[in-house]
């Protein structure tokens, strides 16, 4: 890029190189640690392939019948009803199996995502200075334009489901941090000054008390992480990462308004299902691991107590 | 030895928080110090709380005893001083040896409760226990007998949430109870809860600690729950203790404008206590001696009635003029015939219920300990002065000191 020299005599502001820079540093890492970027690349794409494989091994209604119990189970048997509906659509737009790819990708994705996101919250929340330092790159990370980060992905991992992870963990990760440190952050202060009173350790007090107050906080970052790596794994679609993104960029390319919106009902579809399992499993985490853990007593009777002269199933 | 001893401790937040403590002991004001950013929290606190006490901390907000009682189980460290809880100085403990100390040593009780929402009663009372490594059975074993103790027995099995607010903090106390430790911190315990079950708690809590014998530090902002509970009370002002004493030297002998203001609303009769007020008999009739002896007593005295007691002081009863008067005339040689059971309180009858008592007895109220010996009398006049004119309430008074009657 050539540095207009007119530039600075028209508006007063010099240019700053910024772009030159940022290219600079890609292909010094493209050039120094391609090797770890190409293993990298193998592992997520490995992985992501595999368990695509793996979704796509058994008839897609079975797995739909199967997606949709689980539906029930975490929520209630119209989610369930409404799931098998939804997925029945995918099969029938004959997208079942980019829709399988696409959700192997968000699942990987996901998971790393979370690998990374939960412990930084954690750290995040426990100090102010990585707290602060954690922030901006948050920001920076949620607020690029997703397209922008494909293309250093290219440079670093070429083409293929390897960028499209990496793109893809790159843009679900923020609020997985984030929400991590809310939810910590959030817990009761007496609390954990009770935790501290009675002698327990920092690790105690974490898995303890910690954690588990801030579980609901933290499923709701899973579940936003699950969402933007949806939307990201369609967009990764440009990179050659396959799935109902690939399907959309061929649509786009080929103006095929059909294929189009198949494979965008498709995106849908698998959005809202994952969505409301995600939230489910989340909200109501919390309170059924209480309700579990009260029957158990109860039932164990091991505690010697009777039980209190209120219903099993009432919320608190 | 005292089971919590607090030297010269001082809290002071802010950077380099040291160099206030040199200011302030060469005479620096708070404002002072908070020209430079720093914020002294606690001045120069020392006190001593013996085995078994009840050792109230009395204090507005912002009078810094939430910091003193922090520092005493070192979820504060004090910027100087030392304080030592059951031999063990907290001060220079860190890390390990300090949560040794908080699981064996001392527990606390907090305001807001500070239960596990997503635990149940029984496993939130047996915390500490689950800290302290026992097992299950055993966990749950003296769980049980710490909410039995609190009276919440049978509900082991139901969450928090699903509780009062009263019976929240019997778990929250059961929990501190079932840690087996000598030392209760208590911080605003009963201060989230209504009136009524505040005052219930207070009881139980006096019952509990005769009952165990647990050594109690409790902070308050309530005056009267402090006289109610406390065997010694601190007044805290603005970081600084302004006066430790029992609940009658405090309300009788203040040591500033600032603690007599407090203590002027205080309702004196339910705080004072008959021992506050009972004065030495002015003449005491023996046992073994008849109605002439109390005839020449009661003139003498100017007395209408008398009390009768043995070698041992024991109280026998009392004996009125006009019956001794008739008694003599007759020429009756022992007192059997005269003596009539006197109205006794003990040592620690408030004044609400020596009211009523005196209103039932037409002779002073006679003041006896446990062993029913008697330690001093209350007669109706001392009685009404206590109510009336605070200056008027003196501990003691010698027998030379004719009460005006």
């Amino acid at each position: 890029m050539s540095v207009p020299t007119s530039q600075f005599e028209e508006t007063g502001v010099p240019r700053v190189p910024v772009g030159d820079g940022i290219e600079a540093v890609f292909d010094w890492v493209n050039e120094n640690l391609g090797a770890f970027f190409d293993l990298v690349s193998d592992a997520v794409s490995g992985a992501t392939e595999t368990l695509a494989d793996v979704l796509n091994a058994p008839t897609p209604l079975i797995l739909v019948v199967l997606f949709a119990a689980l539906a029930w189970l975490v929520k209630n048997w119209k989610f369930g009803v409404v799931s098998f509906i939804g997925l029945a659509f995918i099969i029938s737009v004959d997208q079942w199996e980019n829709a399988m790819t696409t959700l192997a990708l968000v699942l990987v994705a996901t998971v790393i995502a979370l690998v990374i996101a939960v412990p930084l919250g954690l750290a995040a929340a426990r100090s102010d200075s990585v707290s602060n330092a954690v922030r901006p790159v948050m920001d920076l990370m949620q607020t690029m334009p997703a397209f922008v980060w494909l293309v250093p992905m290219v440079t670093l991992f070429s083409i293929g489901v390897g960028p499209g992870v990496v793109a893809t963990i790159i843009f679900a990760l923020p609020p997985g941090v984030r929400l991590t440190e809310l939810g910590i952050r959030q817990v009761d202060a007496e609390v954990v000054e009770a935790g501290h009173a009675f002698g327990s350790s920092p690790g105690q007090i974490l898995r303890g008390i910690q954690l588990p107050l801030a579980l609901p906080t933290i499923m709701a970052g899973v579940n936003q992480v699950i969402m933007l790596a949806l939307s990201m794994a369609v967009i990764a679609g440009l990179v050659g990462a396959g799935g109902l993104g690939g399907a959309v960029t061929s649509s786009i390319s080929q103006l095929d308004i059909g294929l189009g919106f198949e494979a965008g009902l498709s995106v849908v579809a698998l959005a809202i299902y994952l969505d409301r399992t995600t939230a489910a499993v989340g909200g109501g985490a919390a309170t059924r691991a209480r309700r579990i853990s009260g029957a158990l007593g109860r039932i164990l009777g091991r505690s010697g107590t009777t039980a209190a002269p209120v219903p099993a199933g009432s919320r608190t | 030895m005292p089971m919590i001893q607090s030297h010269e401790i001082f809290k002071i937040f802010g950077n380099k928080p040291e160099r206030g403590v040199e200011r302030l002991r060469s005479g620096a004001t708070r404002d002072d110090l908070r020209k430079d950013g720093l914020t002294p929290a606690v001045m120069d606190a020392s006190f001593d709380v013996g085995e078994g006490e009840i050792f109230v901390v009395m204090g507005l907000s912002g009078s810094g005893k939430s910091t003193l009682i922090r520092m005493v189980n070192g979820l504060l460290m004090p910027t100087a001083g030392s304080m030592s809880v059951a031999g063990e100085d907290i001060t220079r403990l860190r890390g390990k040896d300090l949560r040794r100390v908080r699981r064996e040593k001392v527990s606390m009780v907090f305001q807001h409760f500070a239960l596990l929402p997503h635990r149940t009663v029984g496993e939130n009372a047996a915390y500490g226990l689950k800290v302290q490594g026992l097992n299950r059975s055993e966990r749950e074993k003296k769980a049980d007998v710490a909410l039995q103790l609190v009276g919440l027995e049978g509900w082991g099995g139901s969450l928090p949430g699903e509780l009062s607010g009263g019976m929240r903090q019997r778990v929250g106390l059961a929990r501190a109870l079932a840690a087996e430790t000598d030392v209760m911190l208590m911080d605003e315990a009963f201060s989230a809860l209504d009136p009524l079950i505040r005052r219930e708690m207070q009881d139980q809590l006096v019952d509990l600690q005769h009952q165990l014998g647990k050594t109690i530090l409790f902070i308050t902002h309530d005056l009267n729950e402090a006289m109610r509970l406390g065997d010694r009370i601190a007044m805290m002002r603005d970081g600084r203790i302004v006066q430790i004493g029992t609940t009658e030297q405090i309300l009788n002998d203040p040591a500033n404008d600032y603690v007599a203001q407090f203590v002027q609303d205080v309702d004196r009769t339910r705080v004072l206590t008959a021992s506050a007020i009972m004065e030495a008999p002015v003449a005491l009739l023996g046992s073994e001696q008849g109605p002439r002896a109390a005839h020449r007593l009661l003139r003498e005295n100017q007395l209408s009635s008398l009390m009768v007691v043995g070698r041992d002081k024991t109280l026998h009863g009392i004996v009125h003029e006009h019956e001794v008067a008739e008694a003599v005339q007759q020429g009756t040689d022992d007192l059997d015939g005269v003596l009539r059971s006197a109205t006794t309180v003990r040592l620690d009858t408030t004044l609400s219920d020596l009211i009523s008592a005196a209103a039932e007895s037409p002779a002073a109220l006679a003041v006896v300990d446990e062993h029913g010996k008697l330690r001093g009398v209350v007669p109706r006049v001392t009685l009404l002065n206590a109510l009336g004119d605070p200056t008027t309430v003196v501990e003691h008074v010698g027998p030379e000191q004719k009460v005006m009657a």
